[in-house]
């Protein structure tokens, strides 16, 4: 389990007059769900571009499965999935076309039906993407990034702006993804979002790392300098009664 | 990890670009409507204007007498269309009205034992020209007959008049090329503007940059559909206007050949021009004035309707630096003349000169994000 299949050390990048990594060092072991989490602005999507080899570093280094980022560009593609945040897909074609496409894209051969089927969207094939849902947009991502059988997923801020059922069922096909052997890195602003779904978390803030471990870890550092909440909490809040409420399964989305 | 190295084929990535992009642009009304209806529509309605033969319409004054070998022999006349008329008066005001270019009274007058045939013909002035066309037809037809009654089987005089050209150029040899040049300019132009602004806003590159695909084989799977989608429109076009209208094909395939030969070289310059659309435009509103900037003179100037010639001198020197003005003649030649590579070396030239300044531009316009 221990076997780091992202290595970054003194990674760095500026932009004409800004710094927006500061020389940042982490590792993500196989089979696990890593969380960069930080506030807008962070560094948290600048440094995921950096690992997807869509943006080039200014200094560091960076290693996918052994591979460095810029020098086997090409070979990390073949062996990583991406979600890019807010992407959009080929206008004018359906859900079963758009997945033909990025078979070709990746000379992967899949079966689009079974596909469709494990993200839940086997009623969708011959809709448009734009005709979806905000959670059955981002389950649709998730599907693309799947296609090429990827070691490594990326997914950037995939719950943003859904609704609460819409993001307990992208996490439970995100488990399901891990589940099934392949490690996941995300990007959320949602505190209750990485402690339920990440194994461990890198806490960025204006291009550095100021925290790294798992979410229990973190909390119980914190508990033991002292800290108290100000207010009690009960035991359910009002997510967990929206959600008795109005159930959540993802086909009622 | 040898695995690592998985075979991965540009090629592949690249037709399957090529499939989607042609599945959306088939279903992209603006594409159809451009590329195809609205050539169409201009190939039908010259085709149409054409129509082959000018017919004159001959009102027959109500007091004719029809029942005789002469009227028979008459009503055979080619381009004379004979309508017979019932009162006078209302042949009279439909002439003035020009509504028919002439009124043709015929008499059997008896003599003796024979019998001759006296034609009245009435004109406007108002259609004088087709006044003497007709006039002329008629004393061509009465010679013809006298002749024969007369059994003179060697005329004293004989005309043989012939046209300098062989073949008839009609209307639609001048205008289908035209079409075929204005459609291969707008759907070079506009489509490749809006697909690739497009494409850069919504991230779809972006995506397939996170791809194993690079990306000269995402611009040439985009243009191998747009040309594979230009060049049936093209097919669709020459086979109507050759079928329905007669557009000559002078050497037949080979003519037909060449002609799509010179629309994939001119949709590919054209589409030089949407690169540079694509990378200047600040959002997609700022397209289409662009983009008409390009292709509304050559509409005009280039000899897409009328013919340059008849332009006046002082716009003549800058329809004869437009790109569509070149591959217009080109085509006309290749069409019409059965004109071979060497007497294409001009316009093609020029076209092809294009290309280069176009795509230079392109280069440095072009913007991936």
């Amino acid at each position: 389990m221990l076997q780091p299949v992202i290595q970054v050390s003194e990674l760095r990048k500026s932009y004409q007059d800004l710094e927006a990594v500061k020389g940042i060092s982490f590792e993500v072991y196989e089979q696990e769900i890593f969380g960069l989490l930080g506030p807008n602005g962070a560094g948290k999507t600048t440094t995921l571009e950096i690992l997807e080899t869509l943006r080039e570093k200014s200094s560091g280094d960076v290693r996918l499965l052994g591979l460095q980022v810029e020098r086997d560009a090409a070979a990390i593609k073949q062996l990583i999935g991406v979600q890019l945040q807010a992407a959009g897909y080929y206008p004018s074609l359906n859900l079963t076309e758009l997945i033909e496409l990025f078979s070709g894209l990746y000379n992967a051969a899949v079966d689009p039906g079974d596909l469709l089927r494990k993200v839940g969207l086997e009623d969708k094939s011959k809709a448009k993407f734009k005709e979806l849902s905000g959670g059955q947009k981002q389950r649709f991502s998730i599907a693309t990034t799947l296609i090429n059988r990827p070691r490594i997923i990326f997914l950037d801020e995939p719950t943003t702006g859904l609704d609460p059922q819409a993001r307990r069922n992208l996490w439970d096909l995100i488990r399901q993804v891990r589940d099934a052997g392949t490690t996941v890195v995300i990007t959320t602003h949602y505190m209750d979002e990485a402690e339920q779904l990440c194994d461990r978390v890198a806490v960025m803030e204006s291009g550095r790392i100021i925290a790294l471990d798992s979410p229990d870890a973190l909390i119980d550092q914190l508990v033991a300098t002292g800290f108290e909440r100000s207010k009690e909490v009960k035991k359910a809040n009002l997510e967990d009664v929206f959600l008795h409420l109005t159930g959540h399964t993802w086909q009622e989305e | 990890m040898t695995e690592n190295s998985r075979h991965y084929s540009q090629l592949k990535g690249m037709l399957a670009i090529s499939r989607a992009s042609f599945r959306s642009i088939l279903r992209s009304p603006s594409a159809v409507v451009f590329t195809l209806l609205f050539p169409l529509i201009f190939v039908l309605v010259f085709g149409f204007i054409d129509g082959g033969q000018l017919t004159l319409d001959v009102a027959l004054d109500p007091d004719s007498e029809l029942e005789h070998p002469v009227f028979d022999s008459l009503s055979r006349v080619p381009g004379l269309h004979l309508i017979p008329g019932k009162n006078k008066a209302a042949l009279l005001q439909d002439i003035q009205k020009g509504n028919i270019d002439a009124i043709l009274k015929i008499e059997a007058v008896q003599q003796v034992s024979d019998t001759y045939y006296r034609l009245e013909l009435t004109t406007h002035p108002a259609a004088r020209e087709k006044g003497i066309i007709i006039r002329s037809m008629l004393e061509q037809f009465a010679d013809k007959l006298n002749l024969k009654a007369a059994s003179i089987q060697r005329p004293l005089v004989q005309l043989e008049a012939r046209e300098a050209r062989v073949r008839e150029y009609k209307t639609i040899d001048f205008i289908l090329p035209g079409q075929l040049g204005f459609s291969l300019l707008s759907s070079g132009v506009f489509g490749t503007a809006f697909v690739f602004f497009n494409l850069r806003q919504t991230l779809v590159i972006k995506r397939f940059f996170a791809t194993p695909i690079r990306k000269p084989f995402i611009i040439l799977g985009e243009a191998i559909s747009r040309l594979t989608f230009s060049l049936l429109g093209s097919v669709f076009l020459i086979t109507i206007g050759h079928l329905a209208f007669g557009f000559t094909l002078v050497n037949g395939l080979t003519t037909f050949l060449s002609m799509l030969g010179l629309a994939a070289l001119g949709l590919i310059v054209f589409m030089g021009f949407g690169f540079v659309v694509s990378g200047i435009a600040k959002n997609e509103s700022t397209i289409p004035p662009l983009a008409n900037v390009i292709t509304l003179p050559q509409f005009l100037l280039s000899g897409t309707f009328f013919d340059i010639e008849n332009f006046p001198a002082w716009l003549k020197p800058f329809c004869k630096i437009l790109p569509l003005t070149y591959l217009n003649e080109a085509m006309r030649l290749v069409a019409f003349e059965g004109a071979g590579w060497s007497e294409l070396a001009l316009p093609v030239g020029v076209v092809c000169l294009w290309g280069c300044v176009v795509y230079g531009l392109a280069v440095k316009f072009f913007r991936w994000e």
